[in-house]
C-alpha cells in the first residue's frame, strides 16, 4: 500500500474532520448563545457578513446573513443563511492529491419569547454539504433578577450528525458508509454587574459526544521497521466528554473606551487539556468610529491517544494523527475598525455600521510534523507551524 | 428515574427564582413625596405647587431604549389632555445632561423636562426600572405605578388619566 | 460514561441555586441603581456587539482548536423593563 497514494486519494484535510462540529457548534454560536439581556428583547436588526479564511493551504469563504424582528410584544425571530465555499491543499494532502473543493450550507431558524424578567430561546439549524449533514436543536432560558444586577441562564442543545465518505471513484459518496455522531451541550452562565462600569460573566459548559467521531479520510502513521512508514486509518474512542469553564470581564474607561479580559480553561475525557487567555480594547472616536484590537493566547495539551508517529501497526486502540488534538500554542492578534452611518435614521433604517475586522493567527506545534519535507528519518521532521488570516467585511442595519 | 429524583429538587429551587418578584416601596395611596427641580426652561418646579391636578411623572434617560419608545407617546397624552387638569413631567436622570438634549432635539416634546441630576428625586421615588412612570391624583396621592415600559402601556395610562380627570 | 456528565449537571445546577438563593435572602441591596446604568448600557460594554460576527470568528475557533465550549457572554446593559 502505497501511504502517499491512500492519502491523497482520500483527499485528508484537518479542516475535514474539524467541519464535523460546525452544526452543532453554529447553532450555537447564533441560537444557543446565551440571551444578551433578560428583559428586554434582542434589537431587530439585519446583518450581512463576508467571511473569509485563509491559512494551511485551506481557503474558506462565503457570506452570512442573518435577519431578526420583532412580532407583537414578546416575541423576536431571526433567520441565518450562511455559506462555506472551501478549497483545500492544506497540509494532509501531500503529493498530487488534487486540491479539493466543497460547500456547506448552514441555515438557522429560531426565536426569543420574552415573559417578564425571564427570556427564553430556541432555535434549530441544518448543515449540509456532499459527506456530512447536521442538525441541531437549542434551548435556552435567561432571568434577571437582584435589581437587573445579576442574569442566570441555563441552556442546552442536541445534534445529530450523519458522516458520508466520499466515493474514491466517480462522484457522489460511498452508499456503504454513513455513521451517525449524537452531541450534547449543557450551558450555564452567571453575570453579574460589578460596578457602575464593570461586568463580570463567567460561563460553564459541558459537551458530551457519542457515535462516529473522527475523520473517514484522515489516517495516522507509525513506523514500518524498514526505516519509513506506513498509514493506517485513525481509531478515536466513541464517545467524549469535555468541560469549559470562561470568566469575562468587561471594564468602561472614563473618557469612554472598555476594555476586557477572558480567561477559559477545558479539559476533556481525551486528555486534551487547553487554556485560553484574551485582552481586548474598544475604542470610540467622536460619534462615527470605532476601533478594536485584541490578544488571544491558546495552549493545549495532547489527546492521549495522538502520536504523531506510532512505533507499529495498531500500536494502541485508540489511535490519532490529527493535529488538532496534538500539543501546541497558538497566539493571535484582532484589529477591527467600525463607521456608524445613519446615526440620525433613514428612511426605516435607526442606524447602521459598516464594518471591517481582521485576525491573524500563528499556529506552533510541538508535536506534529511537517511530511512534505524529504529526506528526514521519521520523527525527525520539522515541527509544523502555519498562520491564518480571517477577515470579515459586514454591514448591519438597525430598523 | 433516580437522577431525576435527585435533580428535580434543584430545579424546582431554580425555577422558584423565576417567580420571586421584588417589592414596590413607593405605597400607593400614600401622598408622593415632594421635591423642587429645574426645568428645561431654567425655572424651578415644586411638585406640591401642581396640586389640583393630575400629575405623570416619568423617570427616563436617553441611553434607555424603552424611554425612547415612550417619549412621543407621552406627548400625545399631553397633548390630549394638559387643559382638562393633566400635567406630565418627565424627569431625566442622567448626571450629565447633554445627551438628553440631544436626544430632545431628535424627539422634541413640549411637557416640561426637568434635570435630577443628582438622582435625588429617583432615590425618593425608589426607581427600580427604567423606565418609571408614577401617577398622582389631585390631592398628589400616588394612585398607579408602571416599572419599564412595553408597547401597549400607553393605553393603560390613557385609562388611569381618564379615570383620575373625572374623579 | 453517560452517569458523569450528570452528576457534574446536578453540582453545577446545585451551587448555581445556592448563589441565587444566597442573593436573594441576604438583605444586600442592589448597588447600582437602574438610573446609574448610562455606561453599562453604552454598546461598546456588550460582551458581543455582533453576534453573526462574533459566532463567525468563535466557529473558526473550534474548528482550528481541540477546545469547545463556554465562549457565551450575556447580561449587563441597560437593565430596562
Amino acid at each position: 500500500m502505497a501511504p502517499r497514494e491512500e492519502v491523497a486519494v482520500a483527499a485528508a484535510a484537518t479542516d475535514k474532520r474539524a467541519r464535523f462540529h460546525w452544526g452543532l457548534l453554529a447553532a450555537g454560536a447564533l441560537g444557543f448563545c446565551l440571551p444578551l439581556t433578560a428583559a428586554v428583547l434582542p434589537e431587530d436588526r439585519a446583518d450581512a457578513l463576508y467571511h473569509a479564511y485563509s491559512g494551511g493551504g485551506l481557503e474558506v469563504n462565503g457570506p452570512s446573513y442573518l435577519a431578526r424582528k420583532q412580532l407583537g410584544k414578546y416575541t423576536s425571530l431571526f433567520g441565518n443563511y450562511y455559506v462555506d465555499a472551501i478549497s483545500s491543499a492544506s497540509i494532509d494532502v501531500v503529493t498530487t492529491a488534487s486540491q479539493y473543493t466543497e460547500r456547506r450550507e448552514e441555515k438557522t431558524l429560531g426565536g426569543d419569547f420574552l415573559y417578564e424578567k425571564t427570556l427564553f430561546n430556541l432555535s434549530f439549524t441544518n448543515s449540509e454539504e456532499s459527506d456530512f449533514s447536521a442538525r441541531s436543536a437549542a434551548f435556552g432560558i435567561s432571568h434577571s433578577m437582584f435589581g437587573d444586577l445579576t442574569t442566570v441562564s441555563l441552556g442546552y442543545g442536541q445534534g445529530w450528525d450523519t458522516i458520508r465518505r466520499r466515493a474514491t471513484t466517480g462522484s457522489g459518496t460511498d452508499p456503504d458508509f454513513e455513521k451517525k455522531a449524537d452531541r450534547q451541550r449543557y450551558r450555564l452562565g452567571l453575570s453579574q454587574v460589578l460596578s457602575k462600569n464593570a461586568l463580570i460573566n463567567l460561563n460553564y459548559e459541558l459537551v458530551t459526544d457519542e457515535g462516529y467521531l473522527n475523520n473517514p479520510y484522515r489516517s495516522v502513521r507509525f513506523l514500518n521497521g524498514s526505516g519509513g512508514y506506513d498509514y493506517q486509518s485513525e481509531v478515536y474512542p466513541n464517545t467524549r466528554t469535555s468541560h469549559a469553564l470562561g470568566l469575562k470581564v468587561l471594564y468602561y474607561l472614563p473618557y469612554r473606551a472598555a476594555v476586557h479580559g477572558e480567561v477559559r480553561g477545558f479539559m476533556d475525557t481525551w486528555g486534551i487539556n487547553a487554556l485560553i487567555g484574551e485582552v481586548g480594547y474598544v475604542h470610540p472616536l467622536g460619534k462615527d468610529w470605532t476601533f478594536e484590537a485584541s490578544y488571544r493566547y491558546y495552549t493545549q495539551s495532547r489527546a492521549d491517544f495522538y502520536s504523531d508517529l506510532f512505533p507499529r501497526q495498531d500500536a494502541q486502540n485508540y489511535l490519532a494523527r490529527d493535529k488538532e488534538l496534538s500539543t501546541y500554542v497558538s497566539h493571535g492578534l484582532g484589529l477591527g475598525a467600525s463607521y456608524h452611518f445613519a446615526q440620525r435614521g433613514w428612511g426605516f433604517i435607526d442606524k447602521g455600521s459598516l464594518n471591517l475586522k481582521y485576525n491573524y493567527m500563528q499556529f506552533n506545534y510541538q508535536d506534529f510534523r511537517d511530511l512534505r519535507v524529504e529526506g528526514y528519518t521519521p520523527g525527525t521532521e520539522p515541527l509544523y507551524s502555519f498562520s491564518a488570516h480571517v477577515l470579515r467585511l459586514f454591514i448591519s442595519i438597525w430598523y | 428515574m433516580k437522577h431525576l429524583q435527585r435533580t428535580l429538587p434543584a430545579l424546582v429551587l431554580l425555577l422558584g427564582l423565576f417567580a420571586a418578584t421584588t417589592a414596590l416601596a413607593l405605597e400607593v395611596g400614600s401622598t408622593a413625596p415632594d421635591f423642587t427641580l429645574k426645568s428645561r426652561s431654567g425655572e424651578n418646579i415644586k411638585l406640591s405647587e401642581l396640586r389640583g391636578e393630575v400629575v405623570m411623572v416619568n423617570f427616563w434617560a436617553s441611553w434607555c431604549a424603552p424611554c425612547r419608545q415612550e417619549m412621543p407617546l407621552l406627548e400625545e397624552l399631553h397633548d390630549r389632555y394638559a387643559d382638562l387638569g393633566f400635567t406630565l413631567l418627565g424627569v431625566n436622570v442622567e448626571e450629565d445632561s447633554n445627551a438628553a438634549l440631544d436626544l430632545l432635539k431628535e424627539i422634541p416634546v413640549t411637557f416640561p423636562i426637568l434635570f435630577d441630576s443628582r438622582n435625588d428625586v429617583s432615590r425618593l421615588y425608589n426607581v427600580v426600572a427604567m423606565p418609571t412612570t408614577v401617577i398622582l391624583d389631585r390631592d398628589g396621592a400616588v394612585r398607579y405605578v408602571h416599572k419599564g415600559y412595553l408597547p401597549g402601556y400607553e393605553d393603560e395610562y390613557r385609562k388611569q388619566i381618564k379615570e383620575l380627570i373625572r374623579e | 460514561m453517560s452517569r458523569a456528565p450528570l452528576s457534574s449537571l446536578r453540582r453545577a445546577l446545585l451551587l448555581a441555586t445556592a448563589a441565587a438563593l444566597l442573593a436573594g435572602c441576604s438583605g444586600i441591596e442592589p448597588w447600582v441603581k437602574p438610573y446609574e446604568r448610562a455606561n453599562l448600557a453604552d454598546p461598546i460594554m456588550s460582551f458581543s456587539r455582533d453576534p453573526v460576527a462574533d459566532s463567525y470568528v468563535n466557529h473558526v475557533y473550534e474548528a482550528r482548536e481541540g477546545a469547545r465550549g463556554a465562549e457565551g457572554g450575556g447580561g449587563g446593559g441597560c437593565g430596562c423593563n
